[in-house]
């Protein structure tokens, strides 16, 4: 239940946000992280961005969910 | 301690991660066991074969980190009687729609009519009751300290917006307490894989405490296979040179420190209080419970739920998987009485579970 993924922040409001999920559009809530902005990276969990990440971490993540998903044939659970 | 560069491939890196561990582990000289206290990590280990690529000598332990899997039966039978409350909205995560309640479950409750509501963040509870303030509707916050900040903020939120339909059934829970009663309840650990997202909020200093009074290294770990396995190979090469203290495998999101914001967001709604586990029973200040000034959002009192004396599932050993004195294929329901299709006990019926990660991956 601690699932937490990479997602990319597409628009601000506020504490509330839009981010981009492998292609899907997920509401986030940013209360939880300072100095959030547009095009930054998120680690997104149960709807909350619990930190920010290096865009070459977050990148490192979901390759390495990619390469797993290969691997294993087995989706990552998000 | 670094981990390789990652344009090496994950098969690469896993090959060169055996190798090391094989090397460690060969230095350990003698039988260790390994505890990972976070139900992602079961999964992982599961998925990824990881027991299989381990030397003879590591023996993975599975503690208790699965949210659903340690709230107690007494809370479980409290949610289920909240949940026939007439006219009620309950929101819950999906995980705890299955677990047993002596006669029945949320899933059950929601067949027989009760309004019972799968969400995949607390927001949407909130949302909800903004939406329909004729509607009541409660929220069943389980979880670690992942999970916890956001609840804690959906609280403020809705205190700030006097938003007066909303409750919350407070069940969190605190791991590092739990794991202080892992190894007081007689467990032998020699090394703890500390859960990566709990870690991003509590920082890896949480640990450091615990690492020092039992002399056992502690490695907040990432979540994909490769991680896990990087994760032991730490804990290893701190066993051989004879090191403890808390350490960083997944330095990707694990900030020194954790999250402040997280974790004061946290305090501004919940203090720390003694709680109730499945099997380890009650552990002093390892739970969260509304702060006097959100206590009107308790979802016990509003609806006045009454406390239940819990009774035992019959035959289910969680309590001792849990623990980590037994491996789930040790329980004599493991397989026979109980499968996922018809799960006994909570370590059967989440996807995170000890006993359900054993019965799909072996």
């Amino acid at each position: 239940m601690c699932l937490a993924i990479p997602a990319q922040i597409t628009e601000l409001d506020g504490a509330r946000a839009k981010v981009e999920l492998s292609g899907n559009v997920l509401d986030a809530d940013l209360s939880l992280i300072e100095d959030a902005r547009e095009g930054d990276w998120v680690l997104l969990h149960a709807g909350f961005a619990i930190e920010k990440l290096e865009p070459e971490d977050a990148e490192e993540t979901l390759k390495l969910f990619a390469e797993m998903g290969e691997a294993t044939g087995d989706v990552p659970s998000v | 301690m670094t981990c390789p560069p990652f344009e090496e491939s994950v098969a690469a890196r896993t090959r060169h991660m055996r190798e090391r561990l094989a090397r460690a582990a060969g230095a350990v000289g003698r039988h260790v066991r390994v505890m990972e206290v976070c139900g992602t990590h079961t999964h992982a280990i599961g998925r990824g074969g990881l027991r299989a690529m381990l030397p003879g000598n590591v023996e993975l332990v599975s503690g208790p980190g699965c949210p659903v899997c340690v709230t107690s039966q007494r809370d479980i039978e409290r949610m289920l009687v909240l949940a026939r409350h007439p006219g009620l909205t309950v929101c819950t995560f999906g995980d705890m729609i299955r677990v047993p309640g002596i006669t029945s479950s949320l899933e059950r409750e929601r067949s027989a009519g009760a309004d019972i509501r799968v969400v995949y963040s607390p927001v949407e509870a909130l949302a909800l009751a903004e939406r329909e303030p004729e509607r009541e509707v409660a929220f069943l916050a389980v979880g670690f300290e992942t999970t916890s900040p956001g609840v804690a903020s959906v609280l403020l939120q809705a205190h700030g917006r006097a938003v007066a339909n909303l409750s919350v059934y407070a069940s969190h829970k605190l791991i590092v307490p739990a794991m202080h009663a892992v190894l007081d309840g007689g467990s032998r650990i020699d090394g703890f894989v500390t859960p990566g997202h709990v870690s991003v909020v509590i920082g890896p200093e949480a640990y450091e405490a615990l690492s020092t009074q039992y002399s056992i290294p502690c490695v907040a770990t990432g979540f994909e296979p490769i991680d896990v396995l990087e994760g032991i190979g730490m804990l290893l090469e701190c066993m051989a040179e004879g090191r403890t203290g808390s350490f960083v495998q997944y330095t990707r999101a694990v900030k020194p420190g954790g999250n402040r914001r997280a974790w004061d967001t946290l305090l501004r709604a919940f203090e720390v209080a003694d709680a109730e586990w499945r099997g380890l029973g009650a552990i002093p200040s390892s739970g969260l419970r509304l702060k006097p000034e959100l206590r009107h959002f308790d979802a016990v009192a509003r609806y006045a739920v009454p406390d239940i004396e819990p009774v035992d599932l019959p035959g289910c050993r969680c309590g001792d998987v849990l623990k980590g004195l037994i491996h789930p294929p040790e329980c004599p329901l493991f397989r026979t009485a109980c499968t996922p299709r018809n799960p006994i006990g909570p370590c059967m019926v989440s996807s995170e579970g000890s006993c359900a990660a054993r019965y799909r991956y072996g």
